[in-house]
């Protein structure tokens, strides 16, 4: 059976289970006229939890363990001779295996792949039978055990609700599962590539080149040595959000000054969802307009000014994630800006200021964490942003400071090396994971420095 | 009497120096009044601007220019075998059939001519006339006026992209092509139709042939697993951690968990997706199960996030009369709170959603960026989603693929618009104030 089959054929088999016993707990109350612990459904839910629970982990890790614990054992096909070559790598050696067990294999294999691709097709077949015959029984055991505990003093609505708060707690460790999950794939990898690449030329070196194919046909490549100095990625991506913040922060700040101050409940109301519209639209659809639109009108009107543009500039790019962001950016400060008491508005009225002077010299500085918050997580929104940059900013990694030029940033680095297919085990295959990792160190770290600024400079004002 | 301080003026100083600086005052009000509306203005003509590009260059993307033209559909030719089956009709010669009635409709002579002529009419259109015939064998042996999609190069000819004024060099199509479009333009040969590839059609390197079906299909796919997994998780959490929880370090640190999950970039997401679920666990790319997984625990701080908000606005009073009338802790939450909470469970979970059908970066990781012309049947079938779709068409040099690509655009946002206004729907109608 497939995984799916046995997943249906699993929550049929408590079902029945749940019909069974809360039906027989139910003829128990009629019978012997003793009252039961709990309602008669309690045991149902009891029986049937016992036959899902189990069985479903059980599925679960079969269907995700069985790869694995095959590839371990295809490992001891692969003869000694292969084993200690230079060029052995462990990784193609299963992907050949794999590759002819998929019957996507083209060309000839050596010997030991197509024995070893025969035998871990034995295995998935053996691997079927066991999964289905463990899972199956298991859930008929698991059932049958609930039935067999159904008795008056049993204390089945207890059990089911403890069951039940197990659950949750372990679906609120779903959270820090994945917060290891990035952090031991991104990790792992990263420490793998300073073993081939030292963290200072990582850090400080000041040409990325990463070997692309055709590198040195174009002519930025080095002698066809490759380099991983993260500089001017980090350097593009800072430019690249500079400018997005220069669109972003005056646009965004004074429409929410405008909006929660001055304008009229209708104009708030008509205005405040066109400007979350901007926030909904897909990454995507702003890259393809930064690519088409931006981009070409950014490039003719430098060309009508003398200068020279880059077709794929920093500044288009920078531009459409500024619009991108101005949401943002409005509706955290509207926030901030509305929670200032109105008292404070009162006192300064009352002191003879204008409307003005009152937001200038007392609203904003009693707002003024919040904007700087609201800003930080803006800068974080851009320094993550992949698409806009991947479709609109292009892959040369110069090293400039012009938002005419064409600059790099790290996310987009990131997609273009780990889309499609990759060199295993190669440096430029594990640098993605080492710029993924200071991309989450950053963003982590303006997130943090954000809830700072907001609790420690915080006014409470009630 | 005290000392009069420093700066201290007389009252009527006071008022003469205020009013003297009144205008200067309300100059600058008006300026910063004005300061406000431009921020405004400037936000939403870029609203404009990004929607005005979209739509002007998108609408057309639905509708594609055809050809008509009378087709003797000869059974010898098109079913060799005779038994109507889809390998005998693949054998036959369909292409044969729509080239001599294409050459009859412009009275093509000779090899040069006819294969200007054969360039007019789209490579799919031998499989739109199989599919025709298969459906329905009764047109077989009889003359029908059949529709065909134009080569994407005459369509580009005839939205004024390719320039007639351009030499023949220069441009992609022959004078020969010219001519004969003018001949079929002239007998009224030429429509202009509401594009059924767009719909209908799966990938392709033929823009005229290309369309948003299996990427759709994708999508619903993908979403589908997201929702499956990211909603009662997202709500389990939600529910444990406002009213199951005790106030300790571990609770402190899924806290602290969740909301720098919020912050990671999403394109991260993807790296846990290929390093852990393709990587260690051994499942294949580009399928729409691990697409799904990845997207679910992308939204999930999304949901958990706003269904606690959802939770923590229940009152108190309907917990505390739950239990005073003997529930036990379980059956207070999931008798009274949930079902109160409900609403704004369901408003981020749309919100969560949407932004999962717009994203792009995560699912490029898991490699569900390759060209897949087959429609997805399952969610362990090799697949793309629809941003994914809009992301490879425009990288296609094509002229027609900017139209397909907006058209493919306007239906994302469609879907967008209509999911966010579900969820302003449901907070309006369903969400109590206590």
């Amino acid at each position: 059976m497939t995984t799916f089959q046995i997943a249906a054929t699993i929550l049929f088999i408590g079902l029945v289970y749940f019909l069974i016993a809360q039906n027989s707990a139910r003829q128990l109350q009629v019978s012997i006229s003793t009252k039961l612990h709990s309602r008669h459904q309690y045991y149902g839910f009891f029986a049937c939890l016992l036959a899902w629970l189990p069985a479903y982990a059980l599925l679960i890790v079969m269907a995700i363990g069985d790869d694995i614990v095959f590839r371990s054992l295809s490992t001891s096909f692969i003869p000694d001779a292969v084993r200690t070559d230079a060029d052995f790598n462990e990784i193609i050696a299963h992907a050949q295996i794999k590759n002819v067990v998929s019957g996507t294999n083209f060309g000839t294999q050596p010997d030991w792949v197509y024995e070893a691709a025969e035998a871990w097709q034995g295995w998935i077949a053996t691997s079927a039978t066991l999964t289905t015959f463990l899972c199956l029984s298991l859930a008929v055991l698991g059932g049958g055990w609930g039935y067999y505990k159904i008795n008056p003093n049993f204390r089945s609505r207890n059990a089911v609700e403890k069951i039940i708060i197990a659950l949750l707690a372990a679906s609120s460790l779903i959270a820090i599962l994945t917060t290891l999950g990035i952090v031991f794939s991104v990790v792992f990898e990263s420490l793998r590539f300073f073993a081939l690449v030292p963290v200072s030329e990582f850090l400080f070196g000041l040409t990325w080149n990463p070997q692309f194919e055709g590198a040195e046909r174009a002519g930025s490549g080095q002698m066809g040595l490759s380099t991983y100095g993260s500089v001017p990625l980090f350097a593009g991506t800072m430019l690249i959000s500079a400018v997005a913040l220069t669109v972003a922060v005056p646009v965004g700040l004074f429409s929410a000054i405008y909006l929660s101050e001055y304008a009229s409940d209708r104009t708030r109301g008509v205005v405040k969802p066109l400007m979350e519209l901007l926030a909904g639209v897909p990454t995507v659809v702003y890259g393809f307009f930064a690519a088409l639109t931006v981009a070409p009108f950014v490039r003719s009107m430098g060309v009508t000014l003398g200068l020279d543009v880059a077709s794929e500039s920093a500044l288009a790019a920078g531009l459409v994630m500024g619009i991108m962001i101005i949401p943002f950016i409005s509706s955290l400060s509207d926030d901030v800006i509305t929670a200032v008491p109105q008292a404070l508005r009162e006192a300064s009225y009352a002191l003879g200021s204008t409307q003005n002077e009152t937001i200038r010299q007392v609203v904003l500085p009693a707002a003024l964490p919040g904007v700087v918050a609201s800003v930080l997580l803006a800068v974080s929104r851009a320094v993550g942003e992949t698409m806009i940059v991947v479709m609109a900013a292009g892959l040369a990694a110069n090293l400039s400071m012009n938002p005419l030029d064409a600059v790099t940033t790290v996310t987009a680095q990131i997609v273009t090396i780990l889309v499609g297919d990759q060199e295993f085990e190669s440096a430029k295959t594990l640098s993605a994971f080492a710029l993924a990792l200071t991309l989450i160190v950053i963003t982590l770290m303006l997130n943090f420095i954000a809830l700072h600024v907001v609790n420690k400079y915080r006014e409470q004002y009630d | 009497m005290i000392d009069t301080p420093k700066g201290l003026v007389s009252p009527t100083t006071a008022t003469e120096r205020v009013a003297a600086s009144m205008a200067k005052r309300k100059k600058s009000e008006r300026n910063f009044q004005l300061l406000g509306r431009s921020a405004i203005a400037v936000a939403l003509a870029f609203l404009v601007v990004l929607f005005f590009s979209i739509f002007s260059k998108g609408l057309p993307g639905f509708f594609q220019y055809y050809v008509e033209i009378e087709v003797e559909i000869d059974r010898e030719k098109l079913d060799p075998t005779g038994d109507l089956s889809l390998q005998s009709l693949y054998d036959g010669d369909a292409r044969g059939v729509i080239r001599s009635a294409l050459y009859a409709a412009v009275d093509a002579e000779g090899r040069k001519n006819k294969r200007a002529a054969g360039k007019l009419i789209s490579a799919g259109a031998e499989q739109r006339l199989r599919e025709l015939v298969y459906d329905d064998p009764s047109l077989m042996d009889t003359t029908q006026t059949l529709r065909f999609a134009l080569d994407d190069d005459v369509d580009s000819f005839l939205r004024g992209f390719i320039k007639r004024e351009t030499p023949e060099n220069d441009r992609r199509i022959s004078d020969k092509m010219v001519e004969y479009i003018d001949r079929l333009q002239s007998d009224g040969k030429i429509v202009y139709a509401f594009s059924d590839y767009l719909i209908f059609g799966s990938a392709s390197r033929n823009p005229e042939m290309a369309g948003i079906y299996g990427a759709f299909i994708g999508s619903i796919l993908t979403l589908s697993v997201c929702l499956v997994l990211a909603f009662p998780i997202g709500v389990a959490t939600a529910i444990y951690l406002e009213e199951i929880a005790p106030k300790n370090r571990i609770t402190e640190i899924i806290e602290i968990n969740i909301n720098n999950l919020a912050a990671v970039p999403s394109v991260v997401f993807g790296i846990l997706g290929l390093a852990v679920f393709i990587g260690i666990f051994g499942m294949p790319r580009s399928i729409p199960l691990i697409g799904g997984v990845v997207l679910a625990l992308m939204t999930l701080p999304t949901i958990i996030i706003s269904s606690r908000a959802a939770i923590r606005a229940v009152p108190p009073s309907v917990r505390e009369a739950a239990l005073g009338v003997g529930a036990s802790q379980v059956q207070t939450i999931f008798h009274h709170v949930i079902p109160l909470a409900m609403p704004g469970m369901l408003t981020g979970t749309i919100i969560g959603m949407a932004q999962a059908l717009g994203e792009t970066a995560p699912l490029l990781m898991i490699g569900m960026v390759a060209f897949i012309v087959d429609v997805p049947g399952g969610v362990t079938d090799p697949g793309t989603v629809l941003p994914v779709q809009i992301f490879m068409w425009a990288d296609f040099a094509e002229r027609m693929f900017v139209q397909k690509t907006s058209a493919a655009i306007i239906v994302l946002l469609a879907f967008l618009i209509t999911m966010n206004a579900a969820a302003i729907i449901v907070r309006k109608k369903l969400e109590r104030r206590w």
